[in-house]
């Protein structure tokens, strides 16, 4: 661990003190139907984040309304105390594995490298530096060996890692998940959770979407609760309970969380 | 099969270099198309745009490429409109509003040949189809010899410095931009969040089929046009798993096809005897069509009979 620490990846947190993101008064509508409202939230200075709430809750939204994927009605963003445009470079995003077409030919490092892309520039070349990065950044969730594979042909597990790999090459200090454990294997799962874990560990932040209630409190620390707008948000403790859980998933939530395992 | 210099030098040259350039350019932004599964654009833009070409050459009464490139690119932004306002108006998906708004215009732009005063001149139906390939000439060289001096091959037909151009233009973008052009069909929310607006990627890329499109339109036709934008890249797709492959590729079959299509149309029948000489356009099509059709039942991976065999062996395995 304090190695770790003391390690380049470490990212300091003392000039952080504005907080690593600052949401004010978030709305966002789709096809004229507002989906989320009046969403004020800054993120906690350490500790894993949960993004939770019932499907059509506007957990997507809120993630792709704070990077600018969907236009919001109001409110204002804040990266690290500035305003988004100007803080990309500290941004990575692993959206959900069906946002893409795993058919396109490419390979599971060319999709990592594509993570550099920002950090290598418009219109220049791929250096062996970058590749160099994002191979390393495969090794680190298991998939070196299957660097030269189609992305077609790994499994949906490894499809995710290979998502999750190329956010690391991003080399962010704040990380956005849309749902990354969804339908993954149980070695990816302990994959994923492990790099979380070190993610968090070096000082950076990490938001994810969550579906699974039940595992939110043995992963993460803090907790967003949305529907349709915030119903709450805090350590996983005080925000996860029975009453909260009751305004966002409404009746059906009596269980929700000791629901057989 | 006896073939003068003089005549190959002032008929077949022209024509192959512009068929080559054609599908070369067609061939190459196709990929884009292809891969980001807008097959259906090539198609739209290459049929939306005929009354824009049309327009443009009668108002300026001429065949120059500017004002039917205007003509075509107003018909391709009204398009674009009109698809929006189809879906928007009648709540239907896409494709659909694209499909009626494409064959729409092209329809338009048929009209306007066979009523208008286009008739008069040297703009027909055939040729929007078909398009002229056999009506390119240089009548410039005189012998093989005279190939050797650098400045006759400016004396080029028109269409053919035209297509070349565009061929370069078009390889020279998709060059520098490989990797955003990757990145963006690959996975636009990516490129949003690192910056690189995929919108004005997106609109890059269909302008660069567009012009595509409309430069070898005149030459080649719109059969050929389609045919190009989706065939080789489709062909290509069934080899390789890489982008750098898949492109090379692409080039290869488009070229090819463009050569040896024309190469089978206007010496394939005297070969067989016959006096005559087929449509170059239609079977360069043809082959194209032939090639993707062979390499879906044929290619090593990808093939049906691949796919067939490989299930067969892991049954047995199992």
């Amino acid at each position: 661990m304090l190695q770790r620490l003391l390690s380049d990846n470490f990212i300091p947190t003392a000039d952080a003190g504005v907080g690593a993101l600052a949401v004010s008064g978030l709305s966002v509508a789709y096809h004229q139907r507002l989906v989320l409202r009046d969403v004020t939230w800054t993120a906690p200075a350490r500790g894993l984040v949960a993004v939770v709430g019932p499907n059509g809750a506007g957990k997507s939204t809120f993630l792709k309304a704070v990077l600018g994927l969907v236009p919001a009605l109001t409110g204002t963003i804040e990266v690290y105390g500035r305003p988004l445009k100007r803080q990309r470079a500290l941004i990575g995003y692993v959206p959900q594995r069906e946002s893409v077409d795993w058919d396109f030919p490419v390979s599971a490092l060319d999709v990592v490298t594509m993570g550099r892309y920002g950090l290598i520039g418009w219109g220049r070349r791929i250096t062996g530096k970058h590749r160099a990065a994002a191979m390393q950044a495969l090794d680190r969730v298991g998939m070196a060996d299957f660097a030269h594979r189609q992305i077609g042909q790994l499994s949906g597990g490894q499809q995710q890692r290979v998502f999750l790999a190329r956010a690391l090459a991003q080399e962010a200090r704040l990380y956005f998940m849309d749902e990354p454990l969804a339908g993954v294997d149980a070695a990816t799962e302990q994959t994923i959770l492990a790099v979380l874990r070190e993610l968090d560990a070096e000082g950076r932040t990490v938001i994810c979407v969550h579906h699974d209630l039940q595992t939110v409190a043995e992963t993460f620390d803090h907790v967003l609760m949305l529907n349709g707008g915030l119903i709450a948000a805090g350590p996983v403790r005080e925000a996860l309970t029975e009453e909260n859980l009751r305004r966002a998933y409404g009746q059906r939530a009596s269980g929700l969380l000791l629901g057989p395992r | 099969m006896n073939i003068d210099a003089v005549t190959f030098l002032s008929v077949d040259l022209p024509a192959l270099l512009a068929a080559l350039f054609a599908c070369l350019s067609c061939a190459l932004v196709g990929n884009f198309l292809v891969l980001r599964r807008q097959s259906l654009m090539g198609d739209a833009i290459s049929h939306a745009v005929l009354p824009g070409i049309v327009a443009g050459f009668l108002v300026a009464g001429t065949r120059d490429t500017l004002p039917m490139l205007a003509g075509a690119l107003t018909a391709a932004l009204v398009a674009g409109v009109m698809i929006e306002l189809v879906r928007r108006l009648g709540r239907v998906e896409a494709g659909a509003a694209m499909g009626v708004v494409f064959t729409g215009l092209f329809a338009l732009g048929v009209v306007l040949i066979e009523q208008g005063p286009a008739r008069q001149v040297d703009l027909d139906a055939d040729c929007v189809l078909y398009g002229q390939l056999e009506a390119i000439l240089w009548l410039v060289p005189a012998g093989w010899s005279d190939l050797s001096d650098p400045a006759i091959w400016a004396t080029l037909p028109r269409q053919v410095l035209q297509l070349a151009a565009v061929f370069t233009i078009c390889l020279t973008i998709i060059l520098i931009f490989f990797k955003e052009f990757t990145l963006v069909s690959f996975d636009p929310a990516l490129a949003d969040t690192l910056g690189l607006k995929s919108g004005l990627v997106q609109h890059v890329i269909v302008a660069l089929a567009a012009l595509a499109a409309i430069a070898a339109f005149e030459a080649v036709g719109s059969i050929l046009v389609i045919a190009m934008l989706i065939c080789p890249a489709a062909t290509a797709r069934l080899y390789t798993d890489r982008m750098g492959p898949q492109l090379a590729l692409s080039l290869l079959v488009g070229g090819g096809t463009g050569v040896g299509g024309y190469g089978l149309a206007a010496f394939g029948p005297s070969l067989l005897g016959y006096d005559m000489a087929v449509n170059a356009a239609g079977s360069i099509a043809v082959l194209a069509g032939v090639i993707l059709g062979l390499s879906i039942l044929l290619a090593p991976r990808y093939g049906v009979l691949a796919r067939i065999t490989g299930r067969a062996v892991r049954g047995v395995a199992a």
